[in-house]
Protein backbone atom coordinates (compact mmCIF):
# COMPACT_ATOMS: atom_id res chain seq x y z
CA UNK A 1 0.00 0.00 0.00
CA UNK A 2 1.13 3.50 -0.71
CA UNK A 3 2.08 5.32 2.48
CA UNK A 4 -0.87 7.02 4.01
CA UNK A 5 -0.42 9.88 6.39
CA UNK A 6 -2.26 10.03 9.69
CA UNK A 7 -4.10 13.20 8.65
CA UNK A 8 -4.70 13.55 4.98
CA UNK A 9 -7.25 15.65 3.13
CA UNK A 10 -9.37 12.61 2.31
CA UNK A 11 -9.46 11.40 5.92
CA UNK A 12 -10.59 14.79 7.15
CA UNK A 13 -13.28 14.82 4.44
CA UNK A 14 -14.42 11.37 5.50
CA UNK A 15 -14.80 12.51 9.10
CA UNK A 16 -16.63 15.67 8.03
CA UNK A 17 -18.82 13.71 5.63
CA UNK A 18 -19.87 11.27 8.33
CA UNK A 19 -20.54 14.21 10.65
CA UNK A 20 -22.70 15.75 7.90
CA UNK A 21 -24.62 12.47 7.58
CA UNK A 22 -25.21 11.93 11.29
CA UNK A 23 -25.53 15.39 12.82
CA UNK A 24 -29.07 16.14 11.54
CA UNK A 25 -30.32 12.77 12.82
CA UNK A 26 -28.63 13.40 16.16
CA UNK A 27 -30.37 16.79 16.39
CA UNK A 28 -33.74 15.11 15.79
CA UNK A 29 -33.10 12.63 18.57
CA UNK A 30 -32.10 15.36 21.02
CA UNK A 31 -35.12 17.51 20.22
CA UNK A 32 -37.52 14.61 20.61
CA UNK A 33 -36.80 14.87 24.35
CA UNK A 34 -37.40 18.61 24.45
CA UNK A 35 -40.28 19.62 26.70
CA UNK A 36 -40.97 22.68 24.55
CA UNK A 37 -42.88 22.55 21.30
CA UNK A 38 -40.44 25.02 19.72
CA UNK A 39 -37.09 24.09 18.23
CA UNK A 40 -35.48 27.32 19.40
CA UNK A 41 -35.95 26.79 23.13
CA UNK A 42 -34.73 23.96 25.27
CA UNK A 43 -37.24 23.61 28.09
CA UNK A 44 -35.82 20.57 29.77
CA UNK A 45 -35.92 16.82 29.35
CA UNK A 46 -39.28 15.20 28.80
CA UNK A 47 -40.71 12.10 27.24
CA UNK A 48 -44.19 13.55 26.79
CA UNK A 49 -44.02 13.45 22.97
CA UNK A 50 -43.48 9.71 23.06
CA UNK A 51 -46.61 9.35 25.17
CA UNK A 52 -48.58 11.47 22.73
CA UNK A 53 -47.21 9.47 19.83
CA UNK A 54 -48.39 6.20 21.37
CA UNK A 55 -51.87 7.64 21.90
CA UNK A 56 -52.17 8.81 18.29
CA UNK A 57 -54.51 6.27 16.70
CA UNK A 58 -54.00 7.59 13.17
CA UNK A 59 -50.24 7.12 13.35
CA UNK A 60 -50.51 3.69 14.97
CA UNK A 61 -52.88 2.34 12.33
CA UNK A 62 -50.65 3.79 9.59
CA UNK A 63 -47.65 2.04 11.16
CA UNK A 64 -49.52 -1.27 11.13
CA UNK A 65 -50.59 -0.76 7.51
CA UNK A 66 -47.04 0.14 6.42
CA UNK A 67 -45.51 -2.83 8.23
CA UNK A 68 -47.92 -5.27 6.59
CA UNK A 69 -47.36 -3.82 3.11
CA UNK A 70 -43.59 -3.83 3.62
CA UNK A 71 -43.67 -7.47 4.77
CA UNK A 72 -45.66 -8.69 1.78
CA UNK A 73 -43.75 -6.53 -0.72
CA UNK A 74 -40.35 -7.60 0.58
CA UNK A 75 -41.32 -11.28 0.49
CA UNK A 76 -42.63 -11.12 -3.07
CA UNK A 77 -39.72 -8.94 -4.17
CA UNK A 78 -37.24 -11.53 -2.88
CA UNK A 79 -38.92 -14.22 -5.02
CA UNK A 80 -39.07 -12.11 -8.17
CA UNK A 81 -35.69 -10.50 -7.65
CA UNK A 82 -33.99 -13.87 -7.14
CA UNK A 83 -35.53 -15.22 -10.35
CA UNK A 84 -34.29 -12.11 -12.16
CA UNK A 85 -30.84 -12.49 -10.66
CA UNK A 86 -30.71 -16.08 -11.99
CA UNK A 87 -31.66 -14.92 -15.47
CA UNK A 88 -29.13 -12.09 -15.35
CA UNK A 89 -26.21 -14.20 -14.20
CA UNK A 90 -26.90 -17.67 -15.57
CA UNK A 91 -29.12 -17.52 -18.66
CA UNK A 92 -27.14 -15.10 -20.75
CA UNK A 93 -28.22 -16.55 -24.06
CA UNK A 94 -31.96 -16.85 -23.49
CA UNK A 95 -34.10 -14.71 -25.80
CA UNK A 96 -35.26 -11.55 -24.05
CA UNK A 97 -32.31 -11.52 -21.66
CA UNK A 98 -31.40 -7.91 -22.50
CA UNK A 99 -34.99 -6.71 -22.23
CA UNK A 100 -35.41 -8.32 -18.82
CA UNK A 101 -32.11 -6.94 -17.52
CA UNK A 102 -32.99 -3.41 -18.60
CA UNK A 103 -36.51 -3.68 -17.19
CA UNK A 104 -35.21 -4.88 -13.84
CA UNK A 105 -32.50 -2.25 -13.45
CA UNK A 106 -34.58 0.69 -14.70
CA UNK A 107 -36.48 1.23 -11.42
CA UNK A 108 -33.15 1.82 -9.66
CA UNK A 109 -32.89 5.28 -11.15
CA UNK A 110 -36.41 6.02 -12.40
CA UNK A 111 -37.85 9.19 -10.79
CA UNK A 112 -40.58 8.12 -8.38
CA UNK A 113 -43.20 10.49 -9.78
CA UNK A 114 -42.98 8.75 -13.16
CA UNK A 115 -43.24 5.24 -11.69
CA UNK A 116 -46.15 6.28 -9.49
CA UNK A 117 -48.07 7.99 -12.26
CA UNK A 118 -47.55 5.15 -14.73
CA UNK A 119 -48.71 2.50 -12.26
CA UNK A 120 -51.78 4.49 -11.31
CA UNK A 121 -52.75 4.83 -14.97
CA UNK A 122 -52.33 1.06 -15.32
CA UNK A 123 -54.59 0.34 -12.35
CA UNK A 124 -57.25 2.74 -13.63
CA UNK A 125 -57.10 1.11 -17.06
CA UNK A 126 -57.27 -2.36 -15.51
CA UNK A 127 -60.30 -1.40 -13.44
CA UNK A 128 -61.99 -0.28 -16.65
CA UNK A 129 -61.15 -3.32 -18.74
CA UNK A 130 -61.16 -6.27 -16.35
CA UNK A 131 -62.93 -4.80 -13.35
CA UNK A 132 -60.01 -5.15 -11.00
CA UNK A 133 -58.89 -3.40 -8.80
CA UNK A 134 -62.22 -1.93 -7.73
CA UNK A 135 -60.64 0.08 -4.91
CA UNK A 136 -57.04 1.04 -4.84
CA UNK A 137 -55.32 0.33 -1.55
CA UNK A 138 -53.12 -2.30 -0.01
CA UNK A 139 -53.09 -4.61 -3.04
CA UNK A 140 -52.11 -1.90 -5.50
CA UNK A 141 -49.41 -0.53 -3.19
CA UNK A 142 -48.14 -4.09 -2.76
CA UNK A 143 -47.81 -4.54 -6.55
CA UNK A 144 -46.10 -1.18 -6.95
CA UNK A 145 -43.64 -1.78 -4.12
CA UNK A 146 -42.88 -5.33 -5.21
CA UNK A 147 -41.99 -4.08 -8.68
CA UNK A 148 -39.46 -1.47 -7.61
CA UNK A 149 -38.07 -3.47 -4.66
CA UNK A 150 -37.36 -6.45 -6.94
CA UNK A 151 -34.79 -4.34 -8.74
CA UNK A 152 -32.79 -3.83 -5.55
CA UNK A 153 -33.10 -7.50 -4.55
CA UNK A 154 -31.89 -8.54 -8.02
CA UNK A 155 -28.77 -6.39 -7.65
CA UNK A 156 -27.94 -7.81 -4.19
CA UNK A 157 -28.62 -11.45 -5.11
CA UNK A 158 -26.89 -11.39 -8.50
CA UNK A 159 -23.75 -10.01 -6.86
CA UNK A 160 -23.75 -13.08 -4.60
CA UNK A 161 -24.67 -15.53 -7.38
CA UNK A 162 -21.64 -14.47 -9.39
CA UNK A 163 -19.36 -15.54 -6.55
CA UNK A 164 -20.96 -18.96 -6.05
CA UNK A 165 -18.83 -21.92 -6.99
CA UNK A 166 -20.89 -23.79 -9.56
CA UNK A 167 -19.09 -27.11 -9.30
CA UNK A 168 -21.32 -28.20 -6.39
CA UNK A 169 -24.45 -27.52 -8.42
CA UNK A 170 -23.05 -29.35 -11.41
CA UNK A 171 -22.14 -32.30 -9.25
CA UNK A 172 -25.66 -32.46 -7.81
CA UNK A 173 -27.18 -32.30 -11.29
CA UNK A 174 -24.83 -34.99 -12.55
CA UNK A 175 -25.90 -37.21 -9.67
CA UNK A 176 -29.50 -36.90 -10.79
CA UNK A 177 -30.91 -34.00 -8.84
CA UNK A 178 -33.63 -32.05 -10.63
CA UNK A 179 -32.87 -28.35 -11.16
CA UNK A 180 -35.49 -27.47 -8.53
CA UNK A 181 -33.99 -29.78 -5.94
CA UNK A 182 -30.48 -28.59 -6.74
CA UNK A 183 -31.63 -25.05 -6.13
CA UNK A 184 -33.17 -25.81 -2.75
CA UNK A 185 -30.45 -28.13 -1.47
CA UNK A 186 -27.28 -26.55 -2.86
CA UNK A 187 -27.81 -22.99 -4.11
CA UNK A 188 -30.31 -21.67 -1.58
CA UNK A 189 -28.17 -22.21 1.54
CA UNK A 190 -25.23 -20.51 -0.17
CA UNK A 191 -27.15 -17.41 -1.25
CA UNK A 192 -29.30 -17.23 1.89
CA UNK A 193 -27.38 -14.27 3.42
CA UNK A 194 -27.95 -12.29 0.22
CA UNK A 195 -31.65 -13.16 0.33
CA UNK A 196 -31.87 -11.93 3.92
CA UNK A 197 -30.12 -8.64 3.16
CA UNK A 198 -32.22 -8.26 0.01
CA UNK A 199 -35.37 -8.81 2.04
CA UNK A 200 -34.32 -6.28 4.67
CA UNK A 201 -33.43 -3.72 2.01
CA UNK A 202 -36.78 -4.23 0.26
CA UNK A 203 -38.59 -3.97 3.60
CA UNK A 204 -37.02 -0.60 4.45
CA UNK A 205 -37.57 0.71 0.92
CA UNK A 206 -41.24 -0.19 1.03
CA UNK A 207 -41.65 1.21 4.54
CA UNK A 208 -40.11 4.48 3.42
CA UNK A 209 -41.87 5.14 0.14
CA UNK A 210 -44.13 8.17 -0.02
CA UNK A 211 -44.44 9.19 -3.65
CA UNK A 212 -45.37 5.90 -5.33
CA UNK A 213 -47.76 4.93 -2.53
CA UNK A 214 -49.49 8.32 -2.74
CA UNK A 215 -50.18 7.78 -6.43
CA UNK A 216 -51.47 4.21 -6.26
CA UNK A 217 -53.27 4.35 -2.92
CA UNK A 218 -56.96 4.91 -2.42
CA UNK A 219 -58.90 6.52 0.41
CA UNK A 220 -58.83 3.34 2.49
CA UNK A 221 -55.10 2.88 2.77
CA UNK A 222 -52.89 5.45 4.46
CA UNK A 223 -49.28 4.47 5.01
CA UNK A 224 -46.95 5.92 7.63
CA UNK A 225 -44.96 8.17 5.24
CA UNK A 226 -48.25 9.71 4.05
CA UNK A 227 -49.23 10.60 7.64
CA UNK A 228 -45.74 11.92 8.39
CA UNK A 229 -45.66 13.95 5.20
CA UNK A 230 -49.02 15.62 5.72
CA UNK A 231 -47.96 16.48 9.27
CA UNK A 232 -44.48 17.87 8.50
CA UNK A 233 -45.79 19.91 5.59
CA UNK A 234 -47.24 22.19 8.27
CA UNK A 235 -43.86 22.55 9.96
CA UNK A 236 -41.76 20.99 12.68
CA UNK A 237 -43.70 18.75 15.05
CA UNK A 238 -42.27 17.24 18.25
CA UNK A 239 -44.38 14.11 17.84
CA UNK A 240 -42.69 13.42 14.51
CA UNK A 241 -39.31 13.94 16.20
CA UNK A 242 -40.23 11.18 18.64
CA UNK A 243 -41.34 8.93 15.78
CA UNK A 244 -38.11 9.68 13.91
CA UNK A 245 -36.06 8.75 16.96
CA UNK A 246 -37.81 5.40 17.26
CA UNK A 247 -37.32 4.70 13.54
CA UNK A 248 -33.63 5.66 13.63
CA UNK A 249 -32.95 3.52 16.70
CA UNK A 250 -34.83 0.46 15.42
CA UNK A 251 -33.22 0.63 11.98
CA UNK A 252 -29.75 1.07 13.47
CA UNK A 253 -30.20 -1.89 15.79
CA UNK A 254 -31.55 -4.21 13.10
CA UNK A 255 -28.89 -3.10 10.61
CA UNK A 256 -26.14 -3.58 13.14
CA UNK A 257 -27.30 -7.05 14.18
CA UNK A 258 -27.79 -8.15 10.57
CA UNK A 259 -24.40 -6.76 9.64
CA UNK A 260 -22.69 -8.47 12.57
CA UNK A 261 -24.29 -11.86 11.87
CA UNK A 262 -23.41 -11.63 8.22
CA UNK A 263 -19.84 -10.73 9.05
CA UNK A 264 -19.56 -13.78 11.28
CA UNK A 265 -20.97 -16.21 8.74
CA UNK A 266 -18.71 -14.73 6.09
CA UNK A 267 -15.64 -15.20 8.27
CA UNK A 268 -16.68 -18.76 9.06
CA UNK A 269 -17.15 -19.47 5.34
CA UNK A 270 -13.74 -18.06 4.49
CA UNK A 271 -12.04 -20.05 7.23
CA UNK A 272 -13.52 -23.38 6.20
CA UNK B 1 -28.12 -37.89 -35.74
CA UNK B 2 -26.96 -36.57 -32.44
CA UNK B 3 -30.49 -36.73 -31.17
CA UNK B 4 -30.70 -40.44 -31.86
CA UNK B 5 -27.44 -41.12 -30.13
CA UNK B 6 -28.62 -39.35 -26.99
CA UNK B 7 -30.26 -41.73 -24.56
CA UNK B 8 -33.91 -41.07 -23.88
CA UNK B 9 -33.19 -40.43 -20.23
CA UNK B 10 -30.75 -37.66 -21.03
CA UNK B 11 -33.24 -36.09 -23.42
CA UNK B 12 -35.79 -36.03 -20.64
CA UNK B 13 -33.25 -34.34 -18.37
CA UNK B 14 -32.44 -31.70 -20.95
CA UNK B 15 -36.13 -31.06 -21.46
CA UNK B 16 -36.64 -30.69 -17.71
CA UNK B 17 -33.79 -28.19 -17.46
CA UNK B 18 -35.14 -26.18 -20.38
CA UNK B 19 -38.61 -26.19 -18.82
CA UNK B 20 -37.23 -24.88 -15.53
CA UNK B 21 -35.34 -22.20 -17.36
CA UNK B 22 -38.46 -21.07 -19.14
CA UNK B 23 -40.38 -20.82 -15.86
CA UNK B 24 -37.56 -18.97 -14.11
CA UNK B 25 -37.40 -16.54 -17.01
CA UNK B 26 -41.13 -16.30 -17.61
CA UNK B 27 -42.45 -15.28 -14.19
CA UNK B 28 -40.41 -12.10 -13.69
CA UNK B 29 -40.64 -11.32 -17.39
CA UNK B 30 -44.43 -11.31 -17.40
CA UNK B 31 -44.57 -9.39 -14.11
CA UNK B 32 -42.25 -6.65 -15.40
CA UNK B 33 -43.96 -6.52 -18.76
CA UNK B 34 -47.29 -5.99 -17.03
CA UNK B 35 -46.23 -3.68 -14.20
CA UNK B 36 -43.30 -1.86 -15.69
CA UNK B 37 -43.44 -1.66 -19.48
CA UNK B 38 -47.20 -1.56 -20.03
CA UNK B 39 -47.66 1.38 -17.59
CA UNK B 40 -45.22 3.44 -19.66
CA UNK B 41 -47.18 2.68 -22.81
CA UNK B 42 -50.28 3.92 -20.99
CA UNK B 43 -48.58 7.15 -19.94
CA UNK B 44 -47.61 7.70 -23.57
CA UNK B 45 -51.17 7.00 -24.69
CA UNK B 46 -52.81 9.29 -22.19
CA UNK B 47 -50.37 12.09 -22.92
CA UNK B 48 -52.07 12.27 -26.33
CA UNK B 49 -55.52 12.49 -24.81
CA UNK B 50 -57.36 15.51 -23.48
CA UNK B 51 -58.76 16.14 -20.04
CA UNK B 52 -62.49 15.84 -19.42
CA UNK B 53 -64.64 15.93 -16.31
CA UNK B 54 -65.21 12.23 -15.97
CA UNK B 55 -63.90 9.10 -14.29
CA UNK B 56 -61.17 8.54 -15.39
CA UNK B 57 -60.59 12.19 -16.28
CA UNK B 58 -59.35 11.80 -19.84
CA UNK B 59 -60.80 11.10 -23.27
CA UNK B 60 -60.17 7.72 -24.86
CA UNK B 61 -57.44 7.74 -27.50
CA UNK B 62 -58.51 4.55 -29.23
CA UNK B 63 -62.21 4.13 -29.82
CA UNK B 64 -64.22 1.44 -31.51
CA UNK B 65 -67.59 2.82 -32.53
CA UNK B 66 -69.85 1.46 -35.30
CA UNK B 67 -67.26 -1.06 -36.38
CA UNK B 68 -64.73 1.62 -37.12
CA UNK B 69 -61.55 1.83 -35.20
CA UNK B 70 -60.45 5.39 -34.72
CA UNK B 71 -57.40 6.89 -33.11
CA UNK B 72 -57.69 10.39 -31.75
CA UNK B 73 -54.20 11.66 -31.18
CA UNK B 74 -53.72 15.23 -30.25
CA UNK B 75 -50.49 16.94 -29.49
CA UNK B 76 -52.17 19.78 -27.67
CA UNK B 77 -50.66 18.80 -24.31
CA UNK B 78 -47.14 18.97 -25.67
CA UNK B 79 -47.88 22.27 -27.41
CA UNK B 80 -49.32 23.52 -24.13
CA UNK B 81 -46.10 22.62 -22.31
CA UNK B 82 -44.12 24.58 -24.89
CA UNK B 83 -46.41 27.58 -24.77
CA UNK B 84 -46.35 28.00 -21.00
CA UNK B 85 -43.02 29.27 -19.78
CA UNK B 86 -43.67 27.75 -16.33
CA UNK B 87 -42.98 24.23 -17.56
CA UNK B 88 -39.80 25.08 -19.43
CA UNK B 89 -38.61 27.01 -16.38
CA UNK B 90 -39.40 24.00 -14.18
CA UNK B 91 -37.42 21.60 -16.40
CA UNK B 92 -34.51 24.01 -16.52
CA UNK B 93 -34.69 24.58 -12.76
CA UNK B 94 -34.71 20.84 -12.04
CA UNK B 95 -31.69 20.20 -14.24
CA UNK B 96 -29.79 23.13 -12.71
CA UNK B 97 -30.49 22.07 -9.12
CA UNK B 98 -29.74 18.41 -9.89
CA UNK B 99 -26.41 19.29 -11.54
CA UNK B 100 -25.31 21.48 -8.63
CA UNK B 101 -26.38 18.86 -6.07
CA UNK B 102 -24.56 16.11 -8.01
CA UNK B 103 -21.37 18.20 -8.04
CA UNK B 104 -21.66 18.86 -4.31
CA UNK B 105 -22.14 15.12 -3.72
CA UNK B 106 -19.13 14.33 -5.88
CA UNK B 107 -16.91 16.85 -4.10
CA UNK B 108 -17.83 15.48 -0.68
CA UNK B 109 -18.26 11.85 -1.71
CA UNK B 110 -15.08 11.27 -3.69
CA UNK B 111 -12.63 12.07 -0.87
CA UNK B 112 -14.82 10.02 1.50
CA UNK B 113 -14.73 7.00 -0.82
CA UNK B 114 -11.00 7.50 -1.31
CA UNK B 115 -10.30 7.49 2.42
CA UNK B 116 -12.55 4.45 2.87
CA UNK B 117 -10.74 2.48 0.17
CA UNK B 118 -7.42 3.26 1.89
CA UNK B 119 -8.55 2.16 5.35
CA UNK B 120 -7.73 -1.26 6.81
CA UNK B 121 -9.97 -4.15 5.76
CA UNK B 122 -11.68 -4.26 9.15
CA UNK B 123 -12.21 -0.53 9.24
CA UNK B 124 -13.62 -0.57 5.70
CA UNK B 125 -16.53 -2.76 6.80
CA UNK B 126 -17.35 -0.45 9.69
CA UNK B 127 -17.15 2.64 7.49
CA UNK B 128 -19.30 0.97 4.86
CA UNK B 129 -21.98 0.30 7.44
CA UNK B 130 -21.75 3.88 8.69
CA UNK B 131 -22.20 5.33 5.22
CA UNK B 132 -25.09 3.01 4.31
CA UNK B 133 -26.97 3.21 7.60
CA UNK B 134 -28.55 6.67 7.08
CA UNK B 135 -30.00 5.59 3.74
CA UNK B 136 -31.83 2.72 5.45
CA UNK B 137 -33.58 5.03 7.89
CA UNK B 138 -36.47 7.06 6.59
CA UNK B 139 -35.70 9.37 3.66
CA UNK B 140 -38.63 11.59 4.59
CA UNK B 141 -37.41 12.00 8.15
CA UNK B 142 -33.87 12.81 7.10
CA UNK B 143 -35.18 15.59 4.87
CA UNK B 144 -37.48 16.76 7.65
CA UNK B 145 -34.52 17.02 10.03
CA UNK B 146 -33.20 19.92 7.96
CA UNK B 147 -36.43 21.87 8.46
CA UNK B 148 -35.60 22.19 12.16
CA UNK B 149 -31.99 23.10 11.43
CA UNK B 150 -32.42 25.63 8.63
CA UNK B 151 -35.57 27.46 9.76
CA UNK B 152 -35.58 31.10 10.84
CA UNK B 153 -35.93 29.97 14.45
CA UNK B 154 -33.81 26.94 13.68
CA UNK B 155 -30.66 25.58 15.17
CA UNK B 156 -28.20 26.97 12.62
CA UNK B 157 -29.55 30.53 12.78
CA UNK B 158 -29.52 30.44 16.56
CA UNK B 159 -25.97 29.19 16.55
CA UNK B 160 -24.77 31.83 14.09
CA UNK B 161 -26.46 34.60 16.06
CA UNK B 162 -25.02 33.32 19.31
CA UNK B 163 -21.57 33.35 17.76
CA UNK B 164 -22.21 36.92 16.68
CA UNK B 165 -21.63 36.20 12.97
CA UNK B 166 -25.06 37.48 11.98
CA UNK B 167 -27.46 39.85 13.71
CA UNK B 168 -30.75 38.69 12.30
CA UNK B 169 -31.80 35.24 11.06
CA UNK B 170 -30.71 34.32 7.56
CA UNK B 171 -33.43 32.98 5.33
CA UNK B 172 -32.18 29.48 4.56
CA UNK B 173 -35.24 27.27 4.64
CA UNK B 174 -37.53 27.53 1.59
CA UNK B 175 -34.71 28.51 -0.75
CA UNK B 176 -32.89 26.74 -3.57
CA UNK B 177 -29.88 26.50 -1.27
CA UNK B 178 -31.90 24.31 1.11
CA UNK B 179 -33.04 22.11 -1.80
CA UNK B 180 -29.48 21.56 -3.04
CA UNK B 181 -28.32 20.83 0.50
CA UNK B 182 -31.20 18.42 1.06
CA UNK B 183 -30.54 16.50 -2.17
CA UNK B 184 -26.81 16.33 -1.47
CA UNK B 185 -27.53 15.08 2.04
CA UNK B 186 -30.11 12.48 1.04
CA UNK B 187 -28.18 11.07 -1.93
CA UNK B 188 -24.60 11.22 -0.61
CA UNK B 189 -24.40 7.45 0.19
CA UNK B 190 -25.37 6.65 -3.42
CA UNK B 191 -22.40 8.67 -4.63
CA UNK B 192 -19.90 7.24 -2.14
CA UNK B 193 -20.75 3.57 -2.69
CA UNK B 194 -20.04 3.10 -6.43
CA UNK B 195 -16.86 5.20 -6.20
CA UNK B 196 -15.69 3.16 -3.22
CA UNK B 197 -16.31 -0.19 -4.96
CA UNK B 198 -14.35 1.15 -7.90
CA UNK B 199 -11.42 2.52 -5.89
CA UNK B 200 -11.11 -0.58 -3.74
CA UNK B 201 -10.45 -2.69 -6.85
CA UNK B 202 -7.75 -0.31 -8.05
CA UNK B 203 -4.46 -2.10 -8.65
CA UNK B 204 -2.16 -0.72 -5.97
CA UNK B 205 0.91 -1.77 -7.94
CA UNK B 206 0.20 1.00 -10.45
CA UNK B 207 0.35 3.59 -7.68
CA UNK B 208 3.51 2.05 -6.23
CA UNK B 209 5.15 2.05 -9.63
CA UNK B 210 4.26 5.70 -10.09
CA UNK B 211 5.66 6.70 -6.73
CA UNK B 212 8.81 4.59 -7.28
CA UNK B 213 9.34 6.44 -10.54
CA UNK B 214 9.21 9.71 -8.64
CA UNK B 215 5.62 10.75 -9.27
CA UNK B 216 4.30 13.11 -6.64
CA UNK B 217 1.14 11.96 -4.94
CA UNK B 218 -1.03 14.66 -6.48
CA UNK B 219 0.25 13.85 -9.97
CA UNK B 220 -0.36 10.15 -9.33
CA UNK B 221 -3.90 10.96 -8.32
CA UNK B 222 -4.63 13.06 -11.41
CA UNK B 223 -3.01 10.76 -13.93
CA UNK B 224 -3.83 7.32 -12.48
CA UNK B 225 -6.43 7.19 -9.72
CA UNK B 226 -8.94 9.64 -11.15
CA UNK B 227 -9.05 8.25 -14.73
CA UNK B 228 -9.31 4.69 -13.43
CA UNK B 229 -12.24 5.55 -11.18
CA UNK B 230 -14.19 7.14 -14.03
CA UNK B 231 -16.74 4.30 -14.08
CA UNK B 232 -17.50 4.78 -10.41
CA UNK B 233 -17.86 8.53 -10.82
CA UNK B 234 -20.30 8.09 -13.71
CA UNK B 235 -22.39 5.52 -11.84
CA UNK B 236 -22.50 7.60 -8.67
CA UNK B 237 -23.37 10.78 -10.54
CA UNK B 238 -26.19 9.07 -12.42
CA UNK B 239 -27.56 7.56 -9.21
CA UNK B 240 -27.76 11.08 -7.78
CA UNK B 241 -28.65 13.12 -10.87
CA UNK B 242 -31.51 11.07 -12.32
CA UNK B 243 -33.70 10.78 -9.19
CA UNK B 244 -32.80 14.36 -8.22
CA UNK B 245 -34.32 15.74 -11.44
CA UNK B 246 -37.68 14.18 -10.62
CA UNK B 247 -37.46 14.79 -6.88
CA UNK B 248 -40.70 15.81 -5.19
CA UNK B 249 -40.30 15.51 -1.41
CA UNK B 250 -37.20 17.70 -1.05
CA UNK B 251 -38.42 20.73 -3.05
CA UNK B 252 -41.81 20.41 -1.36
CA UNK B 253 -40.41 20.44 2.18
CA UNK B 254 -37.25 22.53 1.84
CA UNK B 255 -37.96 24.59 -1.28
CA UNK B 256 -39.76 27.90 -1.46
CA UNK B 257 -42.18 29.56 -3.85
CA UNK B 258 -39.33 30.33 -6.25
CA UNK B 259 -38.17 26.70 -6.36
CA UNK B 260 -39.41 25.35 -9.65
CA UNK B 261 -38.83 21.65 -10.06
CA UNK B 262 -40.59 19.37 -12.48
CA UNK B 263 -41.42 16.61 -10.00
CA UNK B 264 -43.35 19.09 -7.88
CA UNK B 265 -45.09 20.60 -10.91
CA UNK B 266 -46.14 17.11 -12.09
CA UNK B 267 -47.47 16.28 -8.63
CA UNK B 268 -49.52 19.49 -8.49
CA UNK B 269 -50.80 19.01 -12.04
CA UNK B 270 -51.96 15.53 -11.10
CA UNK B 271 -53.28 15.91 -7.56
CA UNK B 272 -54.39 19.55 -7.46
CA UNK B 273 -55.48 20.29 -11.05
CA UNK B 274 -56.47 16.68 -11.78
CA UNK B 275 -55.18 17.11 -15.32
CA UNK B 276 -53.93 13.60 -16.03
CA UNK B 277 -53.07 14.13 -19.71
CA UNK B 278 -50.85 17.13 -18.95
CA UNK B 279 -49.21 15.24 -16.07
CA UNK B 280 -48.58 12.32 -18.46
CA UNK B 281 -47.01 14.52 -21.09
CA UNK B 282 -44.85 16.13 -18.39
CA UNK B 283 -43.69 12.63 -17.40
CA UNK B 284 -42.95 11.71 -21.04
CA UNK B 285 -40.86 14.85 -21.59
CA UNK B 286 -39.00 14.21 -18.33
CA UNK B 287 -38.30 10.67 -19.44
CA UNK B 288 -37.01 11.91 -22.80
CA UNK B 289 -34.78 14.37 -20.95
CA UNK B 290 -33.40 11.63 -18.75
CA UNK B 291 -33.01 9.07 -21.52
CA UNK B 292 -29.33 9.77 -22.16
CA UNK B 293 -28.32 9.61 -18.47
CA UNK B 294 -30.40 6.44 -18.00
CA UNK B 295 -28.82 4.73 -21.02
CA UNK B 296 -25.40 5.80 -19.77
CA UNK B 297 -26.15 4.23 -16.40
CA UNK B 298 -27.35 0.98 -18.00
CA UNK B 299 -24.29 0.68 -20.20
CA UNK B 300 -22.16 1.07 -17.11
CA UNK B 301 -24.19 -1.53 -15.19
CA UNK B 302 -23.99 -4.03 -18.04
CA UNK B 303 -20.24 -3.54 -18.38
CA UNK B 304 -19.71 -4.02 -14.66
CA UNK B 305 -21.71 -7.25 -14.80
CA UNK B 306 -19.74 -8.61 -17.73
CA UNK B 307 -16.52 -7.83 -15.93
CA UNK B 308 -17.52 -10.04 -13.02
CA UNK B 309 -19.67 -12.60 -14.76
Amino acid sequence: MVRSRAFSFSKIMLALGLLFLYLPMFVLIVYSFNASRLVSVWAGFSTQWYGELLRDRQILSAVWMSLRIAFYSASMAVCLGTLCAFVMTRFKRIRGHTLLSSMISAPLVMPEVITGLSLLLLFVQMAQTIGWPVDRGMATIWIAHTTFCSAYVAVVVSARLREVDRSMEEAAMDLGCTPLKTFFVITLPVIAPALVSGWLLAFTLSLDDLVIASFVSGPGATTLPMVVFSSVRMGVSPKINALATIIIIVVSLVAFVAWYLMRRSEEKRKRS
Amino acid sequence: MAKKLMPALLMARVRAVLFHRRVVFGIPFVWLLLFFLLPFALVLKISFSSAVMAIPPYEPVFSFVDNTFSVAVNFSNYLFLLSDSLYIAAYWGSVKIAVVATLVCLLIGYPMAYAMARASARMQLVLLLMVMLPSWTSFLIRVYAWMGILGNQGLLNNLLMWLGIINEPLRMLNTNFAVVLGIAYAYLPFMVLPIYTNLVKLDVRLLEAASDLGCRSLTTFWSITLPLSKAGIIAGSMLVFIPAVGEFVIPELLGGPDTLMIGKVLWEEFFNNRDWPVASSLAMVMLALLLIPIVLFHRFQAREMEKHG
